[in-house]
């Protein structure tokens, strides 16, 4: 029963092991990846029930004993991360058969994506810190290669910025791991929140703190480490920057979350009032981009750093309610950034251009296309029945109880630059008179909606269900503010 | 003995800083070899360097050297080793397909080949 963490991580391992003999057999790999893609659903969905019926699940891996060995740890927030993550990467795959094209598909597309969705999951579930480590770097590995697949120049420049900052960052986690492990003694997760509670938070373990938060932070883009992103993310196609987008930052963020709410919780004054300031940063250098650039893709790419500072803000304020926002907020991202790449992907692919002064007029020939966007569009900036609104009203309630009325005013104002910056591409690619485009080929609009729509129709849902979903959603709010519950599941006796 | 290995830590990591700093790609890569360097030493001298047997149950000894970090280092040296190997020859890629190895004229136009 308790081994039912380990299927999301054990299924795209297996299957990218499988998928590597199959590389030049492509309807065989279509085949056996979107049926594993498919049982790695189902097996989110039946972790995440028996997370909210049972309580946190854990699995000591080979029986050794909660400190000693490696555990892995499914709580609420990390099964439905785990959850989204296997619905997303359903969509990007099922979009990748259409648009991905023969000669990335023969050259180990489909395994590396996989592995790309082990690293994310693991990640996800992990309950020590250097194995946390590793699925980074098993992650990292897959969109380094996802990133230069295809050899195009721009991809060859971009992926070298990339690989070298992502170099320097995994340094960096091994020297933090080092140091907390000379302040600790252990690696445990649950077993590190405890000596460090037992300790108190020495001036030391605040140096990690920030440390941890300057590691995060670069795989997170936030503030002052935000500056690899936009180039990087440019240059790959639609469905491998959907999942970049979606998740990979979004990795780094859950790590802030993880580590400010089960780890540093003494000292809040300075390392959540350092991670307070920078998200409102974060969510101010995003809001510049978004508005100053007239290219599809740079809109959406800094509306994906607009989003991570906006998550921060909730998690640096660090009551029940704002946590609640900030998972919330965190699963509506993922969901609607996925969407919105995939849209864009299309609109270029019909197009052959990303900047939106040489559109116009695609309404008039897609319909459906168009109406998805605009719902997109209007749920990123969280207009009531859509997704973005709860989140946002509860991170933005709880700053404004805890007295930071700057932050929460930024948080808000920030919505309205970000529907200016959306509806900037809705008006000027679908409204006014059509233009001529040049094709070399049909585009497969209609199939390649699907996935987007699909998405974008869970985004809605979602708004609508608030209700329903507040239990599931303040349950992994409850276990992030009472690092107790955490720390007892795992070191039970 | 840690003092010392602090020191010697510190000087790669500003060794390997500075590479990383300079225009030549082929310099760069040398600086993360010198700062993984750095890390890995890091974490040994982290665990302490106390003396005792290497970590072998047949020295039948009093006392053994931690075996935790060592496991840690050899993990964190093979994944270096796969992430320097795969960044070098993309370096090999883009200089035969971009024809420089300066990053400076690797910047690219906004937004374009």
């Amino acid at each position: 029963m308790n081994s039912l963490i380990i299927l999301p991580i054990l299924i795209p391992l297996l299957t990218g092991i499988i998928l590597i003999f199959f590389s030049k057999n492509i309807p065989v790999q279509k085949l056996i990846s979107v049926i594993s893609s498919l049982l790695m659903v189902l097996s989110a969905l039946y972790l995440a029930v028996a997370v909210y019926q049972d309580g946190i699940q854990t699995m000591n891996l080979s029986n050794w004993e909660a400190p000693f060995g490696i555990t892995l740890v499914s709580d609420m927030l990390s099964a439905l991360l785990v959850l989204t993550t296997s619905v997303i990467a359903l969509a990007c795959l099922l979009y990748s058969f259409r648009s991905i094209g023969k000669e990335r598909e023969s050259f180990f597309y489909y395994p590396v994506f996989f592995f790309l969705v082990l690293g994310i999951n693991g990640a996800f579930t992990t309950g020590d810190i250097f194995n946390l480590f590793v699925f980074f770097e098993v992650m990292l590995m897959a969109s380094y290669v996802l990133l230069v697949l295809g050899g195009t120049k721009i991809q060859l420049r971009e992926t070298i910025k990339y690989i070298l900052v992502n170099v320097i960052s995994s340094a960096l986690f091994v020297i933090a791991v080092a140091y907390l492990y000379s302040v600790v003694g252990t690696l445990n997760m649950a077993h590190i929140s405890e000596r460090i509670s037992q300790i108190g938070q020495p001036g030391i373990v605040t140096v990690i703190a920030v440390f941890f938060l300057l590691v995060f932070g670069i795989k997170g883009a936030i503030f002052p480490l935000y500056f690899w992103l936009p180039g990087s993310y440019y240059a790959p196609p639609a469905p491998v920057m959907a999942m970049f987008g979606a998740l990979l930052t979004k990795v780094g963020v859950y790590s802030i979350t993880r580590t400010y709410t089960l780890f540093f919780y003494h000292d809040t004054g300075y390392t959540h009032g350092l991670l307070e300031i920078l998200s409102i940063f974060t969510i101010i250098v995003g809001v510049i981009g978004a508005i100053a650039y007239s290219d599809v893709k740079k809109i959406i790419i800094y509306n994906v750093i607009v989003a991570v500072g906006v998550i921060l803000f909730g998690v640096a304020t660090l009551t029940e309610e704002s946590l609640a926002g900030s998972v919330f907020y965190l699963i509506h991202d993922m969901i609607i950034k996925a969407a919105l790449f995939l849209l864009i992907g299309i609109i270029v692919k019909i197009t052959g251009t990303s900047s939106i002064k040489k559109m116009g007029g695609l309404i008039h020939q897609y319909p459906a296309l168009a109406w998805t966007f605009f719902i997109a569009a209007l749920a990123l900036a969280g207009i009531p029945p859509l997704s973005g609104f709860a989140g946002k009203v509860l991170i933005v309630r709880s700053g404004l109880e805890s007295g930071n009325y700057w932050g929460a005013g930024i948080v808000l104002l920030s919505s309205l630059f970000v529907l200016f910056s959306v509806m900037k591409i809705f008006i000027n690619v679908f409204w006014g008179s059509p233009r001529a485009y040049r094709q070399q080929e049909p585009v497969p609009a209609k199939w390649l909606l699907a996935a987007p729509a699909v998405l974008t129709a869970f985004a809605v849902l979602y708004g609508l269900g608030t209700e329903a979903l507040y239990p599931i959603i303040s349950l992994a709010a409850e276990t992030l503010s009472n690092p107790e519950i955490y720390i007892n599941a795992v070191l039970k006796e | 003995m840690e003092i010392l290995m602090a020191f010697l830590i510190g000087i790669l990591f500003m060794s390997a800083t500075y590479l990383m700093l300079s225009k030549s790609l082929l310099r760069i890569i040398v600086g993360t070899g010198l700062l993984s360097h750095g890390a890995h030493l890091l974490i040994l001298t982290m665990g302490g360097l106390k003396r005792g047997a290497a970590p072998l149950l047949g020295q039948h000894a009093e006392a053994y050297a931690d075996p935790l970090p060592q496991a840690l280092i050899l993990t964190a040296i093979v994944i270096s080793f796969g992430v320097t190997a795969f960044f070098l020859v993309l370096a090999y890629r883009a200089y035969q397909e971009l024809g420089t190895d300066n990053m400076d004229r690797m910047r690219g136009k906004e937004g374009n080949e």
